[in-house]
């Protein structure tokens, strides 16, 4: 099949495609970290002390952990901490009322991706939080939200407004010591959202934030924290892209969802985009991300939907814990990797409380040298009666020097407990693309159709404007690709 | 042989540490036994303990042990058995616990050193069934040339203690075109008045179009705590069939820690059953190796585990050529505070395209107590492959409960009989007919169910 080997050459030698540089000023620490770097960053953002010492606790510990580095399919090129800026910000500017008055250049940017935030507020009534590298600077719809109580805004906002919400949150679901790259978090942390959401409130719109990374050589350290109350719904969005680049670029943020009285529903969907890096695997993101869920409140349920097409390394297992009795966890996943792009990523479902439900479907397509690792825990204690699982990995594998991994963990201890696991990896089949072929589809039409048809079930999951974005995605990612 | 530690540096972490009366055991062996030892021998164990010396026993952070605790085992004082304990062993009784398979050879290894080899008169021509210390003598070329030939013992500090201290075992050996029509039966005992660790070694070579059944059962004369620690390596030339199986019924006080190698060349064909129930901490390691097209591989095990036992099953199929079928099928039954562990890997490499390989694991949990943690992994670095796993773990079927007792049967007694169906669907699969009959009794007798 002569055009499956020509598409396959040419997914290969497809550049990234939101690879721009915005020339924005930009207010940076210099590279370093120390004690002082973090009471810099603190005091920049006129934190208060209780918060600042936070940060020195995570820092101090953070210095007696050893990095982590025992993934068996990941390659990851020695990180130098020291050669990382750890804030940027634009320069402050006055306060914005209107979208006239956000930066023109920062604008085009938006534009470029095709996520104008004139566009945004005109489809179905989303409101975007705008994070440019690490701090916000448009945000609206934000007087809807509060009429019902809802409380969206940047981190550090949230920390000036309503300091007691975020301290009584703050690190109750992934503390400051859980991780290597979480601890760092902890410790440097730039911003992010914050999402409370009072009793019996239903968010009547998708709330999205839309990350990118700019600044050269900026590490980024959001922290997002999404709290529900009794009877609460939310739906967030997140969406990224990167501009090309040739420094790897550390990203290690923090997610804690809270899902914290009865009937709680959180639901938190990703289109991961960022500079994968080029053919030869230079350059690229690498993303280590915390996230996690607590449902805490009975029939609580928190829902993790990502579509991963981008890093040069995903690193992210996000989580939930079902802490309250028929407490309901998901996670749809769709990964690609291709040119030397690695994924290791997966989710937890830790069941405490009885009749807790999770489900698992996890889709990764792995295509050139890409390495694609399913890693996931299905975790049942002894008082989970009647908990029940059911997980889904399916891997594809386009072209013959890629990976297709899955390193399931099931640990159970109850006897009233179900869970199911099953796992296939495949390739497209000849016939499939034969059958396409032969009523006039392309091959690469065909490609595209099969992959969007094994990954429905996760797309199924997306808010409508965002699985069409995702299908997009991963359309233009295998674009002339695949045979 | 219980020597003190006292003399290491407290710095070293325990689980390093625990290996010094293993290495002394090694050095006053060396002090008997070398002299005998041929080169290759001698380089190879020497490096075995080096290497062991090197790593230590599993730490509690090692990935591979990682719900397996090795403290338990490490921590008991072993006396190293020797070939003078064979003699005071009521043979004849403790045999009669094992399934008795008509017209077998039958060999008896009593704390890893082979006792008798009975009914091997009339073998086929050219085969070789014998002790492996007499092996080591008489047909020593023959022996060094499958000396640890593809089993990577490198990480594996059980298969690295094992290659230290063995000292007997059994040798098996199939020439070209050999068919067996009797089963091979290995019968492996331990005795354990006092702890005592034993180290048998087996060599299984079949050469090209060869084919035998072959059954290892594991018992112990009587409850105390054996530390056994096995190897055996399977070499499968082109053709080769070999229709494996292992029943381990050891003490429930004891410690069993066995590496199975298996290496397949082209179009030979391996099928194994794995019968485990015995034992207080068990972990068998096993590795297929398809290294030559159209090898197929069937692995299948049966679990049974209560009490505050643990048997841990780590399998790897590794399909290193085309066209390889693999076939894994393995069922726990959890009771009491048990613990079943299992970690099936599949590794696809490269080049082994065409490869079809499925994996089931099937857990029936059936206490509050008990755990299960499983870990089936796929590693598949080809495209073209077609390769399953899948695992649940759960209790009986509501309907299939309601189902029986609404024909009248009772609860336990429809739980029986499910519990029953789960276990026989690995043993109606055991083509030896004498030990299928057999098992398929003690099992209907296990939960008072009448024979039918």
């Amino acid at each position: 099949m002569p055009t499956s080997t020509q598409t396959i050459a040419e997914l290969a030698n497809r550049e990234y495609k939101e690879g721009f540089f915005t020339a924005i000023e930009s207010d940076t620490l210099p590279k370093g970290l120390n004690e002082e770097t973090i009471r810099q960053i603190s005091a920049k953002k006129q934190e208060p002390d209780w918060l600042c010492a936070w940060r020195l606790k995570a820092f101090e510990h953070w210095r007696t952990m050893e990095e982590p580095r025992w993934w068996p399919n990941l390659k990851i090129a020695p990180i130098d901490y020291q050669a990382i800026s750890y804030y940027s910000a634009p320069k402050p500017r006055k306060q914005l009322e209107s979208m006239e008055e956000v930066d023109p250049e920062l604008r085009q940017t938006f534009e470029k991706l095709g996520i104008s935030l004139e566009e945004q507020k005109r489809l179905a009534g989303v409101a975007v939080d705008a994070v440019f590298d690490s701090v916000s600077v448009a945000t609206t719809y934000k007087e809807t939200l509060k009429e019902k109580g809802i409380l969206f805004c940047s981190f550090s906002e949230a920390v000036r407004e309503h300091p007691e919400l975020v301290r009584k949150y703050l690190g109750s679901v992934v503390p400051y010591n859980d991780n290597f790259f979480a601890t760092l978090n902890s410790a440097v942390f730039s911003d992010g959202s914050f999402v409370f959401v009072p009793k019996g409130v239903h968010c009547p719109m998708e709330l999205s934030t839309y990350f990118r990374i700019n600044a050269a050589e900026t590490g980024q350290f959001e922290r997002t924290l999404i709290v529900a109350e009794e009877g609460a719904y939310v739906s967030y969005l997140e969406g990224c892209t990167a501009p090309m680049r040739d420094e790897n670029q550390l990203h290690a943020a923090v997610v804690e969802l809270i899902a914290v009285g009865d009937d709680a529903q959180i639901k938190y969907s990703t289109v991961q985009n960022w500079y994968p890096g080029d053919k030869e695997g230079r350059g690229g993101i690498y993303n280590f991300v915390t996230k996690r869920g607590a449902c805490r409140g009975r029939r609580s349920k928190i829902s993790w939907t990502q579509v991963e097409t981008g890093s040069a390394i995903t690193w992210k297992y996000p989580s939930v814990i079902l802490q309250g009795d028929h407490a309901v966890g998901e996670f749809y996943s769709v990964a690609l990797t291709k040119n030397r792009q690695q994924a290791d990523t997966g989710t937890k479902m830790i069941h405490i409380g009885k009749h807790t439900k999770s489900t698992i479907v996890s889709k990764g397509i792995s295509a050139g040298e890409g390495q694609n690792t399913y890693r996931g825990e299905v975790k049942v204690l002894k008082g989970a009666d009647h908990a029940r699982n059911y997980s889904q990995c399916d891997s594809m594998l386009l072209g013959d020097r890629c990976g297709a991994h899955t390193f399931p963990y099931i640990d159970v201890r109850n006897p009233s407990a179900r869970v199911e696991h099953e796992a296939s990896t495949s390739k497209i089949g000849e016939d499939q693309i034969f059958y396409c072929k032969q009523r006039g589809i392309s091959a690469e039409d065909a490609v595209s159709l099969i992959v969007n048809g094994f990954c429905k079930e996760v797309f199924r999951e997306l808010p409508m404007e965002f699985a069409v974005e995702a299908q997009k995605l991963l359309g233009v990612s295998l674009e002339g690709s695949v045979g | 042989m219980s020597s003190t530690t006292k003399s290491v540096s407290t710095t070293t972490p325990p689980h390093r540490q625990a290996v010094q009366p293993y290495v002394d055991a090694f050095t006053t062996l060396e002090r008997s036994q070398g002299a005998v030892w041929r080169p290759a021998v001698r380089y190879l164990k020497k490096a075995a303990i080096a290497r062991l010396s090197a790593i230590g026993f599993p730490g509690p952070r090692d990935e591979e042990f990682r719900f397996t605790p090795t403290a338990p085992l490490w921590q008991t004082n072993f006396q190293m058995a020797d070939a003078a304990c064979v003699d005071h062993v009521d043979v004849d009784s403790a045999l009669s616990q094992a399934v008795s398979i008509p017209d077998a050879v039958q060999v008896v290894v009593i704390d890893g050193f082979c006792a008798r080899i009975m009914g091997h008169a009339d073998l086929p021509k050219g085969m070789i069934i014998t002790s492996l210390a007499k092996a080591m003598v008489e047909h020593a070329d023959l022996v060094e040339g499958y000396l640890n030939k593809h089993l990577k013992t490198d990480r594996m500090p059980f298969a690295l203690l094992n290659t230290a201290l063995f000292e007997d075992g059994v040798f098996i050996y199939l020439p070209d075109q050999c068919v067996v029509e009797r089963p091979i039966h290995l019968i492996f005992l331990s005795t354990a008045d006092q702890p005592r660790a034993h180290f048998p070694r087996q060599w299984f070579v079949a050469k090209e179009g060869s084919q035998a059944t072959l059954l290892e059962t594991h018992l112990s004369v009587d409850e105390g705590i054996p530390f056994t620690n096995g190897v055996s390596e399977y070499h499968l030339e082109p053709g080769a069939y070999i229709d494996h199986y292992q029943v381990q019924r050891t003490s429930r006080n004891g410690f069993h820690f066995t590496t199975q190698h298996v290496h397949l060349a082209q179009k030979s064909q391996w099928r194994s059953h794995l019968l485990h129930w015995g034992g207080r901490l068990v972990r068998n390691d096993v590795i297929a190796v398809l290294d030559g097209e159209y090898a197929e591989c069937t692995i299948n095990g049966l679990v049974h585990v209560d009490g505050q036992r643990l048997i841990d099953h780590h399998t790897a199929i590794d399909h290193a050529q085309p066209n390889c079928p693999s076939h894994e099928l393995f069922k726990h039954v959890v009771d009491g505070e048990g613990q079943a562990v299992f970690n099936g890997k599949i590794f696809v490499r490269q080049d082994a395209q065409k490869t079809d390989a499925k994996q089931t694991n099937q857990t029936l949990l059936l206490s509050p107590d008990g755990r299960v943690l499983t870990k089936p992994q796929l590693e598949i670095f080809a495209d073209d492959v077609k390769c399953t796993h899948g695992a649940t773990v759960g209790q009986l079927e509501e309907d299939a409960l309601f189902y029986l007792r609404s024909r009248g049967l009772g609860q336990q007694q429809a739980q029986a009989l499910l519990t029953f169906a789960f276990a026989n669907d690995i043993i109606h699969r055991i083509h030896l007919t004498a030990l299928r009959e057999a098992l398929e009794h003690q099992l209907l007798a296990v939960h008072h169910l009448p024979e039918e």
